[in-house]
């Protein structure tokens, strides 16, 4: 942490947990429910997530100058869009079989609107190292709740992790009923709420005043 | 025929839905429903776009990009395979749509702009949006399948967010924890939600 100066190091860990990009900014969600009954596809898709993120950050911050206004929201799709296609051909070759259980949400990463979001309000204003560190710190605070809720659904939904049997389920002569809610989606959204109401009682001055 | 388009029909609104089964087209159900008045112009704009972009991203994916499409074009094409390049056709569609969109209701139905015109630069990067038309790849439907496909899904997203919507105009009146306030309870709510739409699963016509 040494070689960081004080903003870059806020701009990476900021994130985390004052500005979490699902907690906080309402950003990210889909993927965030959708990809994480397991824990190995919650790992792909986060630093899958991660990759682009920041490489399309780093790419945009670069020709931020160059780039017309009225045209730039198909300018950010088109580098975000390029830079899934590689991530998607790359998880194909190597990891099929969790490419095949993300399917369709590998190419939702270009919708996700915390890439687009922070595209748009970030790297259009900062400089390529900056905008580069930013988005790595929101990857991590997304990668950070993807990772938790995964873990809770899959220890609980399925008894394992990372498919190694944690708690024996009944049905292999075990102790452990599994809890199919979990698994469902109404789990998902229960998860993530509760996070957020303990991410807010623990830090108050994120409460919204409705 | 006309079975199996209801059946299909009825699967995207219901069983399938975009939000409340593949959460979908979140971050704009989560941002966008605090009144049900927006919430209903936002359903209605997505149904639109949704009806337009699939099945003409069925056509560009079937005619053009899938493996040997090219083929009518020239026999010599027949080993040609462009699926890879299927993102950023669809995302420049559905961009290209939205802005087409846009522009004809300025000109033509000047009111409809009025009360849609703020949502259909939200849509371009709506999940849901994309979503169906990435799962008609995937499921690899006809035309007619993805007209109904399209429609269906615009409709049950539509339908799920102005429920959600109008439960938020009585949660007023509640008292919530401060904590859970906004997003939190919404989560919880809408985990509620998708437990009523699984009361449809397995429902066959």
């Amino acid at each position: 942490m040494a070689i960081l100066g004080k903003v870059e190091r806020e701009v990476l860990l900021d994130p985390l947990f004052n500005n979490n990009p699902i907690a906080l900014q309402i950003l990210g969600i889909c993927s965030a429910l959708a990809v994480t009954t397991k824990m190995s596809t919650a790992i792909v898709m986060s630093l899958g997530v991660t990759a682009v993120t920041a490489g399309s950050s780093f790419a945009i911050s670069l020709i931020r100058n160059n780039i017309p206004p009225s045209i730039r929201i198909i300018v950010q799709l088109s580098i975000i869009a390029s830079l899934v296609i590689l991530v998607d051909q790359i998880l194909k070759a190597y990891l099929f079989d969790i490419s095949k259980q993300l399917s369709v949400f590998v190419g939702l990463i270009i919708t996700n609107c915390m890439v687009m979001r922070r595209a748009e309000a970030y790297a259009m204003q900062n400089g390529p190292v900056l905008s580069f560190l930013d988005r790595v710190g929101n990857g991590l605070g997304y990668s950070l709740v993807l990772m938790l809720t995964a873990f809770i659904r899959e220890l609980f939904g399925s008894g394992s992790l990372f498919g190694f049997v944690i708690l024996k389920s009944v049905n292999d002569g075990g102790w452990y009923v599994p809890n199919g809610l979990m698994l469902l989606s109404p789990g998902a959204f229960f998860l993530i709420g509760t996070f957020i109401w303990i991410l807010r009682t623990w830090k108050p001055t994120q409460m919204e005043s409705e | 025929m006309v079975e199996h388009y209801l059946s299909l029909f009825t699967k995207a609104v219901f069983v399938e839905n975009m939000a409340l089964a593949f959460f979908l087209g979140m971050c704009s159900f989560m941002a966008c429903s605090k009144k049900v008045d927006a919430a209903f112009g936002l359903g209605i704009a997505v149904t639109f776009v949704q009806l337009v972009t699939v099945p003409v991203n069925q056509i560009v994916y079937s005619k053009l990009l899938a493996p040997g499409a090219l083929a009518w074009l020239h026999p010599s094409f027949k080993e040609v395979n462009l699926d890879f390049l299927y993102f950023l056709s669809a995302i420049g569609v559905i961009a290209a749509i939205v802005q087409i969109v846009e522009m004809t209701l300025d000109k033509y139905v000047p009111w409809l702009y009025a009360s849609l015109g703020i949502f259909l630069p939200l849509i371009a990067v709506n999940c849901a949006i994309l979503g169906a038309s990435l799962f008609l790849v995937e499921r690899s439907y006809t035309f007619g399948e993805s007209v109904v496909f399209g429609l269906g899904t615009g409709v049950g997203w539509m339908l799920a967010i102005v429920a959600l919507a109008a439960i938020r105009q009585k949660m007023r009146y509640s008292n919530v924890p401060p904590a859970l306030r906004g997003l939190g309870i919404t989560f919880l709510l809408t985990g509620l939600m998708a437990i009523g739409f699984m009361a449809f699963s397995g429902i066959q016509l």
